[in-house]
């Protein structure tokens, strides 16, 4: 028996209706799978969602897809724009493409994955999320994270980790560079078993042992003269 | 007489490029290595509404019996695309003020003197507390640069959503805690070890330029079922272009913040140096809104030194259709008193301005967390200074001397309601002011510039 989908068809529903549905109706249709087709790139597709349902963008999505997702499980079957995932709090987005500027900003909790490469500030303001690239990351990414874990399977651009707090990033690419306050500590056990848990979540299989860890130095948690450019 | 020998009075010429003040700063700067880091806003003298004058009635026109004819002061905000505007009793509004700045304690007497006067408050840059949310009728929640604590659950239980752009203390500038303040409640809510000090971000994570905005305000809508009002504050800069800007985001209101406005810890050469004065700001917001013709579609809140119902008075009648006030709510909680009540009593604090190396009236030491009238505190005995009932009641007074003098203005005037004041009610006292303005210079009918 195939599963009984809701299809939203964005070519004859508009986002509003997609949007409310998920919002309201979706609570008394637990289980019942969404798919979301012709996206076309459409701006803030399954925003804002507070149930445990999967949701499936059958293409590719525009800005802030899965935007401050709690509980769902949302897969881009294409690439998204800017700030995939932004401030999610919990459940699960991937991109099967690539993802633009600023995916998984401020991101509370849950996980993003992203299957492609991520571009510029990637993880900005991580709040407690993880996020698992499984290519490269432009530029800023890790910008002031917070707390939660940036997983690079490929390289990274210039700053990395800049003014970083408390999250972590692993790298197994190149760094181009890092930015301020940010450095390479050693992989200690628990790191290779939070790579490996997070890597088998996102399907990847690279080894944990091919992972470097960047974190920042604290060196900034204080006001420091000798710092000028940094505050 | 030689010259060595001339015993005349001591030099008392005081340069004016290099006075007392700005040896102080030269020295302490050579000292420290380090610049100055202080609360409130710009101490410098600027054009204010202090510089207008509002018209009474007289022949040419009627006025209302100040003492028996009704003026009202409804105001509703976020009747552009929001199904569920912000209706409010007065035009008065507290500015959003992060808890983290202020005190759990502040939050709730602010949440409850809003309530019973009808009103708004806002929060700030350090997320929403139960407190907050629960005194607060109307509740406005600001969504930050730096996004501490900022959650759907929040934005849904949120009567509107306020995009900071900036603030008119720091245009262009990010907020700034100092771990003194980070205590370890305020750590938990904005994501942050205790006692760091606190580097917000001054952009957006997630979106850049106008274009961005008008995506991002979408996506809050959308996440709101498109109930709510999103407000856009911006700090007084470039105002004419910044508001059309934020109204083409698709902003229900827009707040624009000059720089007499307040923060709780800016970098002092930032507070006095970057941004325009309030009266200028308005004239330009306006300006804007109706370039645009838009008067009356998106409403202006306009913040940044609001003091009294005069200033309030003639803000409107400029084109504002709301203030906003921060720091007049603190001085009404007590903030610069030489005391804090305590049962009933005023318990001297002149000492501890005096170990912060101040007194009463001079203080602007918010960001140390040592405020001696438990305000602007994060210290778990010194908020304690400032009980939430007390300063409710005082800030409920305050806001109900505000409409009171603002009505009594607006009769005199001869309107029925506050937002019938216009621009032909006000003159100017300076050729400066009336060039800010866009209104006459008193006795005359000469408007520089136009």
């Amino acid at each position: 028996m195939s599963t009984p989908y809701r299809d939203f068809d964005l070519a004859q529903h508009s986002l509003r209706e997609l949007n409310h549905y998920l919002h309201h109706e979706v609570k008394q249709a637990a289980g019942t799978p969404v798919r979301v087709f012709n996206p076309d790139g459409a701006h803030s597709i399954a925003c804002g969602v507070d149930t445990a349902v999967q949701i499936d963008v059958m293409g590719h999505a525009g800005y802030y897809v899965g935007g401050m997702n709690q509980h769902a499980q949302i897969t881009v079957h294409g690439n998204a724009s800017t700030g995939a995932g932004e401030n999610m709090m919990s459940g699960l987005v991937r991109i099967k493409g690539f993802a633009s500027t600023s995916a998984g900003a401020s991101a509370h909790g849950g996980c993003l994955i992203i299957e492609g490469d991520a571009s510029l500030r990637c993880g900005i303001s991580l709040k407690g999320g993880d996020i698992v690239v499984g290519g490269s990351v432009g530029s800023f990414s890790a910008f002031m994270a917070q707390a939660g874990r940036l997983v690079i399977c490929g390289d990274a651009g210039d700053a990395l980790g800049d003014s970083l707090y408390e999250a972590i990033i692993y790298v197994r690419g190149e760094v181009k560079s890092l930015g301020a306050d940010a450095r390479f500590e050693p992989m200690l056990p628990e790191d290779h078993a939070a790579v490996t848990q997070l890597l088998t979540v996102a399907g990847f299989t690279h080894p944990s042992s091919e992972f470097r860890k960047v974190a920042s130095a604290r060196g900034l948690y204080h006001w420091n003269a000798d710092a000028n450019q940094e505050y | 007489m030689s010259a060595n020998e001339y015993r005349g009075p001591l030099s008392q010429e005081e340069s004016a490029t290099f006075d007392r003040n700005v040896i102080d700063y030269v020295q302490r700067a050579a000292a420290t290595g380090l610049y100055e880091i202080r609360g409130l806003g710009a101490k410098r003298k600027l054009p204010h509404f202090d510089d207008l004058l509002l018209l009474g009635a007289s022949l040419s026109r009627y006025p209302l019996e100040g003492y028996r004819e009704k003026c009202t002061t409804r105001t509703v905000l976020g009747t552009r695309y929001a199904s569920k505007p912000l209706e409010l009793d007065i035009p008065i509004t507290v500015a959003g003020m992060s808890f983290g700045a202020l005190s759990a304690n502040v939050k709730e007497a602010l949440g409850r003197a809003a309530t019973e006067t009808g009103t708004s408050t806002t929060t700030g840059d350090g997320g929403m507390t139960d407190e907050e949310r629960n005194a607060s009728k109307h509740l406005v929640y600001q969504c930050l640069p730096s996004r501490y604590g900022f959650n759907p659950d929040d934005v849904r239980r949120a009567d509107a959503i306020e995009i900071v752009i900036g603030q008119g203390a720091k245009p262009g500038g990010g907020g700034m805690l100092l771990g003194q303040k980070v205590n370890p409640r305020v750590a938990k809510m904005r994501t942050l070890p205790a006692g760091v000090d606190q580097r917000s971000a001054s952009r957006h994570p997630d979106w850049t330029g106008p274009d961005d905005l008008a995506i991002k305000i979408r996506e809050l809508r959308e996440i709101t079922d498109w109930q709510k009002p999103i407000y856009v504050k911006v700090g007084a800069t470039r105002v004419f272009h910044d508001v059309k800007l934020a109204v083409h985001s698709g902003a229900d209101v827009v707040v624009v913040d000059g720089m007499q406005g307040g923060t709780a810890a800016t970098q002092t050469v930032f507070i006095e140096h970057v941004g325009i004065p309030t009266l200028a700001a308005v004239r330009q917001a306006v300006d804007a809104l109706e370039d645009l013709n838009m008067t009356g579609q998106v409403q202006l809140i306009v913040s940044g030194g609001i003091r009294s119902g005069a200033d309030i008075a003639k803000a409107l009648a400029m084109g504002a259709d709301a203030v906003s006030i921060g720091q007049g709510m603190l001085f009404a909680l007590g903030c610069n008193s030489s005391s804090y009540m305590r049962a009933g009593q005023h318990i001297d604090a002149q000492a501890d301005y005096a170990a912060l190396g101040t007194r009463p009236g001079y203080c602007h030491h918010c960001h140390t967390g040592r405020c001696p009238v438990g305000v602007t505190t994060q210290d778990a005995l010194l908020e304690q200074r400032l009980e939430v009932e007390t300063g409710a009641r005082r800030v409920r007074n305050y806001l109900k001397t505000l409409t009171m003098e603002l009505t009594t203005l607006a009769r005199a005037c001869g309107k029925q309601d506050v937002h019938h004041l216009e621009r032909e009610d006000l003159v100017a006292l300076t050729v400066e002011a009336a060039a800010m303005a866009g209104v006459p210079l008193a006795g005359t009918d000469w408007i520089p510039g136009r």
